[in-house]
């Protein structure tokens, strides 16, 4: 269905479901994702929304009683084959969480520390990539002068932030940010949604979030997901101004959920 | 009259409440009424042997009743070196035990593990020791110690420390006992604390691309480090005072020996074992400042355990 197309697709899901236990969380799932575009998944909560984005780095793997079949392909390749090397998809794709989440170290080895799984930088080398990440993810001039302090005395936005910038530095394709702003106030949650629009010419980003203004303002595509299924895809443009399906448009305009 | 009777019941209930107060209040002070008699005693019954020896009595390796001279060096050193060999060996299997039971264990599996842990803990110390003597000591002694005879006994440096007749009993089976007494303790704090770590937390470091190693190892215990620390201070604490499973298994002989095949002795079984033939106020004067001392080891142990305990709940407390 021409609905779930987009032009350059970076991820192609076809007939996805997911099952917590016997519960069936996803239903035959088939959505594209672009390429160095902003893809936001919205509906109301339980439809869905995070459990399909941590099925794109196999984060459910770390449960037992959770499985996904079907095909997520990214590049020509499976990520759902149980043959993928799951620190290598990791790599190639960040993820940031609905709380900042610092790891209990310092700012500089917050950022390091993904790095070093994957590549052995110089002590040079690697403070040049902590800058870059840094400044990508615009926190460079906040804790230049502290990156030697610990990662968690930072305020909740910078902490976020830094959190972003951690996904960043190991240099993945796509970031997935799962409600990245629902723990912060007003002006971190608009210093983020800044940066996302700036990380796009760089990264394929997929976004859940609650907030039908944020997925309004940031994303180039959006996703409205309801009980598990895809209801429907499509440019943010036209998905909230002139939606294709009934379900839609009565979320979105507020009458539902 | 109504009025009158009300009066005389609110003033019978403050009385009871004032009684009450006062039952509870004096209950708990009990408790460090108790705690300063014992030091007090303790430093009372220990005085002979503070005036006979002084400091030196820390330093002297002498214990010989029939010429009234005493020192505490060999049951301090055979104390604080069982205990070390304990932690050596317990802290790395519980790791590993907490590690299995938070991060890998199947759900099924997790419940079961963690009560025949604690059920370890219930263990009474006695039956270690006749455990430790009777089959451990036997089996360690024939198959174990030549082996480590052979292979460790003969590097330079550490040699010395590893060679010596094959018997059985000695500080490095009393060490290996504890080690299995305190790994319960040890590993169900650990367990806890792991347990209190944030999913998220380790997603993200998952998400990164991490090995449960690496999360584990770079991020759960650096967050977790204080309350580890705690765990072990409280399995040190009850490794130094253990009494009935090492004087079984320790050879409860005074003599300064390098090696830890060799029998030695430690304060509590030098205590268990001698109380009951001490002749002279000295001797047991002298036994009772070794209790004073271990007292004031475990005290200092203990003490810095809640301190850390008490740091990490403070934490915890900022984090939410």
């Amino acid at each position: 269905m021409d609905i779930e197309t987009v032009a350059n697709p970076k991820i192609i899901i076809k007939d996805l479901n997911f099952y917590y236990g016997n519960f069936r969380a996803l239903k035959d799932i088939n959505l594209s994702i672009a390429e160095k575009m902003v893809t936001a998944f919205i509906g109301p909560s339980g439809c869905g929304k995070s459990t399909l984005l941590r099925t794109f780095n196999r984060m459910y793997q770390l449960y037992p009683q959770q499985k996904a079949t079907g095909e997520i392909m990214l590049d020509g390749e499976n990520i759902l084959d149980p043959k993928q090397d799951l620190n290598m998809l990791r790599a190639k794709i960040g993820m940031v969480f609905q709380k900042p989440t610092p790891f209990p170290m310092s700012i500089y080895d917050n950022i390091a520390f993904g790095v070093k799984l994957y590549e052995n930088l110089s002590k040079h080398d690697m403070e040049a990539r902590v800058e870059w990440a840094l400044r990508k993810a615009a926190l460079w001039g906040e804790v230049k002068d502290k990156l030697k302090q610990s990662g968690t005395g930072l305020s909740g936005g910078q902490q976020q932030r830094l959190c972003i910038a951690r996904a960043i530095a190991v240099k993945p394709q796509i970031l997935l940010l799962d409600e990245p702003t629902s723990a912060l106030d007003p002006i971190s949650t608009a210093h983020i949604e800044k940066l996302i629009d700036e990380l796009k010419e760089d990264f394929t980003i997929v976004i859940v979030t609650h907030n039908m203004q944020q997925a309004a303002r940031i994303s180039d595509y959006t996703a409205y997901m309801y009980l598990g299924d895809l209801i429907e895809l499509g440019e943010t443009s036209s998905v909230f101004t002139n939606p294709k399906r009934k379900e839609t448009e009565d979320y979105i305009t507020g009458r539902f959920g | 009259m109504p009025m009158f009777s009300h009066e005389a019941r609110l003033k019978r209930q403050a009385v009871f409440d004032l009684l009450f107060r006062s039952l509870t209040r004096v209950s708990a002070f009990a408790v460090l009424v108790l705690l300063a008699a014992i030091i007090v005693s303790l430093m009372v019954g220990s005085m002979p042997a503070i005036h006979a020896f002084g400091f030196g009595f820390l330093v002297s390796s002498d214990w010989d009743p029939v010429n009234d001279k005493f020192g505490a060096l060999i049951p301090i050193i055979g104390t604080l070196i069982t205990s070390g060999i304990a932690l050596l060996i317990a802290i790395p299997v519980s790791f590993g035990i907490a590690l299995f039971l938070t991060e890998l264990s199947p759900r099924i599996l997790r419940r079961p593990l963690g009560i025949a842990i604690e059920l370890l803990a219930g263990i009474p110390s006695i039956i270690y020791g006749m455990w430790g003597l009777f089959i451990f000591a036997p089996l360690f002694a024939d198959y174990v110690e030549p082996w480590i005879n052979k292979h460790i006994g003969t590097l330079s440096y550490i040699g010395p420390f590893f060679s010596g007749p094959p018997m059985g009993i000695g500080m490095l089976t009393a060490g290996i006992i504890l080690a299995i007494m305190v790994i319960p303790f040890i590993a169900s704090v650990m367990r806890d604390v792991f347990d209190v770590v944030p999913t998220l937390l380790k997603e993200s470091a998952y998400g990164l691309g991490a090995t449960t190693w690496e999360v584990m190892w770079q991020v759960v215990l650096p967050y977790t480090k204080i309350g580890v620390a705690g765990g072990i201070m409280l399995g040190l604490g009850r490794a130094l005072g253990e009494t009935m499973a090492i004087t079984f298994v320790i050879g409860n002989a005074h003599e300064l020996s390098k090696s830890l095949l060799m029998p030695g002795n430690s304060i509590s079984s030098a205590l268990a074992n001698e109380f009951t033939e001490a002749v002279g106020d000295l001797y047991t004067a002298s036994l009772i400042e070794l209790g004073l001392i271990l007292f004031f080891i475990t005290f200092v142990v203990l003490s810095i355990a809640r301190y850390m305990l008490y740091k990490l709940g403070q934490r915890e407390g900022q984090a939410s």
